[in-house]
């Protein structure tokens, strides 16, 4: 234990009212090193008190009434000093005088509402236990709501969706990942374009997709309503996508509507068909992940359906007579060079391993390679034609993972933000002599990893000798710019392609080639 | 009203995930965080609350309540009638009844200041001539217990009331309902914060014999004096009526002075007044309790009508459950010490002098009195800011007492427990520190938010009692 340090300091003349002293006192005792100490004005009571506790050297013979001492004792001298110089900076007037209420937290909608004169829309992302009645609150004040907030009870989203509705008000989630209202990105979001394309959309990625890939290819959106992957239940009734439907029909900005979600149950589809029916003079393109589209064409002609989310941007922009501004890559030429560098690789390796943050992605994927006849595939994907996985943390033949799913996410942050578990599993598959292939997603905008390339590079040096291809969603105007993650990706030894539904076709193709090459 | 949403500029309320802010403050779009706090009762039991309360008829119940509740509180004109002795005037006062602060409790649990208390006032009484022997009265079952709010009165500190004490009489006009207090001791040695040497018993002898009868006959030369107005008058000048009270004092004192001054023997009794910058306190209680009180009857009302601690326990009232309390355990106050002193000595929160939060004024009006906020440790912003975050939980304000600062906006009054629930935000309370060693004294001052246990009980029990 080394020696306590008695330091006094004396401030003549100085009078403070005791509160201010008792401040003081409270700041002294808090500076590091501080064993005991004392702030008091120099009368005969206070110094006897002093004295009495131990807290006393001669120099306070001194002080008088009209003196503030100060009285540390510190484990050190040097932290004595410090502990009084600290203490004289709070003596300093310029500490004085600050009056800031402006950084007052606040904690209500009232409050909020006056203090953002004109607010709209409420963004919810609290606990799924209370953000129903957050949400609620929300409505009530007359603000349009984003319920991102996922454990949501069914019953809580159809209570809330009825309030919503009955106020004229858009109610998108709960578990909405994304919406593009006024050309603000919301949650998950990327930056696009403003045009004339307006979108409705039960899936958050499939909006992502689809929504950059009409900006990219040179269209524009102008509204984009996420709904929450329920909404087209039988329980919910869509009620929310019935609403942003009446709501992109009355929009005179919005030229086309687009529809995105797995295919609604038969209830809820009659009212869109209902719905659409009164829609005269908007193209209407809807892709119903997984539908039957022969059947729902007869149903309903006035409707375009489309079997990917590449095809719904492709055709919406073609209904507005802009012809995409679709690259050319060429990936039929990829085809020869990739199976060569897989046969070469190992005469073992046939499997397709893909690895999606996007549940959207990997059920559109699921959909194109079953399409093209590449089976048996697994997933934990909830989908027609699948075989469960074993062991989801393990791959198995060809192997399409949803990595958002709730078996990989339970106390992490979602995949596209914390790309960890993928690149084990990554390096996993690329050390197993089955892989041929590795389909990935990269989503880029708000709320996704701000510097992708940062993981993605290493881990490109590191898996030279098994092809990846990725599938890159995004602008050039989200903070990550595409077309840089995308060049930087090629230049690391990446495919890249400009969309999921590519992407998935030619790994269908190499797959198909490498089969065919065997035999 | 969605016919606005594509057409007007966008303007977002973020509650939850902060990175979803600064995506907008990247794309700027005009948004503000909502510091949203999840409601001081658990998930589940604050969903079925809701879906109870989710019923309209319930909640116009409520509101029509709650207004007729808010229109008795602000029509309440607590006016300073007179003076009498304990036993004489309030009611259920008896020989062997010592009244005390805050939420009943058993001589067992009472605190060290508060169990000072009552021996002082056994002695003070003349029913035991030392300690010992008060306190052998008190094991051998002779002395009754109870709250001074049971019995119209309000007494800070240990707010011990025994019968011979002089008690100020203040009449609600609106209503006629009384209230009552006794005489504030000033600060040292005082018999509210537990000393009860010969000194301190002596003093309020002097009260009882001296002071009392000068005053009696000072206030029924002047008749009624308006306690709202002199509060009024005070938050102007810099008080907010609970740990500051200099203003208020000074203006009674400039009221009684000239009268008083012509009694012979007056000069003693002024200058103990005037030394006193407490003196008004009791009277300021006194007048938040009389014009609280008559929310008592008020059925389905979800407003606060009490709220006082005794040292170990701090209790709750609720204008539609009636006269039962609720209670939690009583809260140390981060305080700011004397020199001397630390948290190690402090007492639980202790005394009646809570009930001017829930009045409206006391912390509740920190914003009108800048001279007291460095209490908090703070600068005269926060006093600025626990006055506009406790508008959030009140159902009114009252526009007799107003907040200069805040452009002369009436103080928020009339806490609401749903409020209080939702929101997580609890009353701030000023408050004085004593030694939890009966005798010692005021140790220190701060600012406390009340517990939440008080509340939670008595919102669940509320939710049911809805009809």
């Amino acid at each position: 234990m080394s020696k306590v340090t008695t330091k006094t300091l004396i401030k003549s003349g100085e009078y403070y009212d005791s509160v201010t002293i008792m401040m003081l006192a409270k700041k002294l005792q808090e500076q590091a090193g501080v064993v005991d100490s004392a702030v008091v004005m120099g009368s005969k009571e206070n110094l006897a008190l002093l004295l009495a506790s131990g807290m006393s050297d001669e120099k306070l013979q001194s002080a008088t009434h009209n003196d503030l001492v100060i009285v540390v004792k510190s484990s050190s001298e040097e932290l004595a000093i410090q502990a009084i110089t600290a203490l004289e900076r709070e003596l300093s007037p310029q500490k004085k005088a600050t009056t800031n209420t402006s950084n007052r937290p606040i904690t209500t909608f009232d409050s909020a509402c006056e203090q953002l004169p004109g607010a709209n829309l409420a963004l919810i992302s609290v606990a799924g236990a209370y953000a129903g009645s957050v949400a609620r609150n929300a409505l009530e004040k007359g603000l349009h709501v984003l319920l991102f907030s996922d454990n949501v009870s069914l019953e809580e989203e159809v209570e809330l969706k009825k309030l919503a509705v009955s106020k004229q008000l858009l109610l998108m989630g709960p578990d909405c990942g994304t919406a593009i209202i006024n050309g603000t990105p919301l949650a998950f979001a990327n930056k696009v374009k403003q045009g004339s394309i307006g979108i409705v959309g039960a899936s958050g990625t499939g909006t992502q997709e689809v929504t950059t890939l009409i900006s990219n290819w040179g269209g524009g959106i102008s509204q984009a309503i996420g709904t929450g992957g329920r909404d087209l239940k039988e329980e919910v009734g869509g009620l929310t996508f019935l609403l942003a439907l009446e709501m992109l029909a009355a929009d005179p900005k919005t030229k086309v509507i687009v529809m995105i979600s797995k295919p609604p149950h038969k209830s809820v589809m009659e009212k869109i068909f209902t719905l659409t029916k009164k829609i005269k003079d908007k193209p209407l393109i809807a892709l119903f992940l997984g539908a039957n589209n022969s059947e729902l064409s007869k149903q309903m002609p006035n409707i375009t359906f489309v079997q990917t989310l590449e095809e719904a941007a492709f055709k919406s922009l073609e209904a507005i007579d802009i012809v995409p501004l679709k690259s050319s890559c060429e990936e039929n030429l990829l085809v020869a060079p990739l199976v060569k560098k897989i046969s070469k690789r190992s005469p073992k390796a046939k499997y397709l391993r893909a690895h999606f943050s996007g549940g959207t992605f990997a059920i559109e994927s699921h959909l194109i390679l079953s399409h093209e006849g590449i089976a048996p595939l697994y997933s934990n994907l909830a989908v027609a034609h699948t075989q469960k996985l074993g062991n989801v943390h393990v791959s198995q033949g060809h192997t399409i993972l949803d990595l958002g799913e709730d078996e990989f996410t339970v106390g992490r942050p979602h995949p596209m933000i914390d790309f960890s578990l993928r690149h084990k599993r990554i390096l996993e598959d690329a050390a197993n002599k089955e892989t041929a292939l590795i389909l990935l997603d990269l989503v880029l905008g708000y709320g996704s990893h701000l510097d992708p390339l940062s993981e993605l590079l290493p881990l490109l040096k590191q898996v030279q000798e098994v092809p990846m291809i990725f599938s890159v969603c995004g602008t050039d105007l989200d903070p990550q710019v595409r077309s840089k993650v995308v060049s930087e990706l090629q230049a690391a030894g990446a495919i890249v392609c400009n969309s999921n539904a590519t992407a998935t076709l030619l790994a269908a193709q190499v797959l198909k080639a490498l089969n065919e090459r065997r035999n | 009203m969605n016919s606005n949403l594509f057409t007007s500029p966008l303007k977002v309320i973020n509650i939850g995930l902060t990175s979803f802010k600064e995506a907008l403050d990247q794309v700027e779009t005009p948004s503000l965080q909502l510091a949203w706090r999840p409601p001081l009762v658990a998930a589940d039991l604050y969903k079925c609350a809701q879906k109870t309360l989710a019923s309209n008829s319930k909640q116009q119940t409520i509101a029509t309540a709650n207004k007729l509740a808010v229109e008795k509180l602000l029509a309440a004109r607590p006016t300073l009638i007179g003076m009498g002795q304990a036993s004489e005037v309030i009611p259920g006062m008896h020989q062997d009844l010592i009244l005390h602060a805050g939420p009943p409790i058993t001589w067992e649990r009472m605190c060290g200041p508060m169990k000072g208390a009552v021996i002082g006032a056994l002695i003070y009484e003349g029913r035991a001539p030392s300690f010992e022997a008060a306190e052998k009265l008190i094991l051998d079952g002779c002395i009754k217990f109870d709250p001074c709010h049971e019995h119209q009165c309000v007494g800070p500190m240990a707010g011990v009331i025994s019968p011979s004490m002089p008690v100020f009489i203040i009449k609600n006009e609106s209503e006629g309902n009384l209230s009552f207090a006794t005489m504030n001791e000033g600060l040292g040695k005082v018999l509210r914060y537990g000393a009860n040497s010969s000194e301190v018993i002596s003093r309020l002898k002097w009260m009882e014999q001296e002071l009392y009868p000068l005053l009696a006959e000072t206030l029924k030369a002047i008749g009624n004096l308006d306690l709202k107005a002199i509060m009024a008058q005070a938050l102007h000048m810099g008080d907010e009526v609970h740990n500051r009270n200099r203003a208020a004092t000074s203006l009674f004192f400039r009221q009684i002075a000239p009268v008083m001054a012509k009694l012979p023997g007056a000069s003693e009794a002024l200058s103990f007044i005037n030394s006193n910058d407490h003196f008004f306190l009791n009277l300021s209680m006194a007048a938040a309790k009389a014009s609280l009180d008559p929310l008592a009857n008020v059925a389905n009302s979800s407003l606060v009508y009490t709220m006082a601690r005794n040292g170990t326990d701090f209790g709750i009232k609720i204008a539609g459950l009636g006269n039962r309390w609720f209670t939690g355990t009583a809260p140390i106050p981060k305080a700011l010490y004397f020199p001397g002193y630390s948290e190690a000595d402090a007492n639980p929160d202790i005394g009646d002098s809570a009930i001017t939060e829930t009045y409206g004024v006391g912390g509740m009006a920190m914003a009108a009195s800048p001279a007291i906020v460095q209490f908090v440790g703070g600068n005269v912003s926060d006093a600025i800011n626990y006055t506009l975050q406790m508008y959030e939980i009140t159902a009114c304000e009252n526009s007799s007492y107003q907040i200069p600062y805040l452009n002369f906006r009436g103080s928020p009054t009339a806490i609401d427990l749903l409020k209080v629930i939702d929101k997580n935000i609890l009353p701030v309370i000023n408050t004085g520190v004593a030694h939890k060693l009966p005798g010692v004294g005021q140790v220190g001052a701060g600012v406390l938010n009340a517990p939440s246990e008080p509340f939670v009980k008595a919102y669940l029990e509320f939710i049911e009692s809805i009809k």
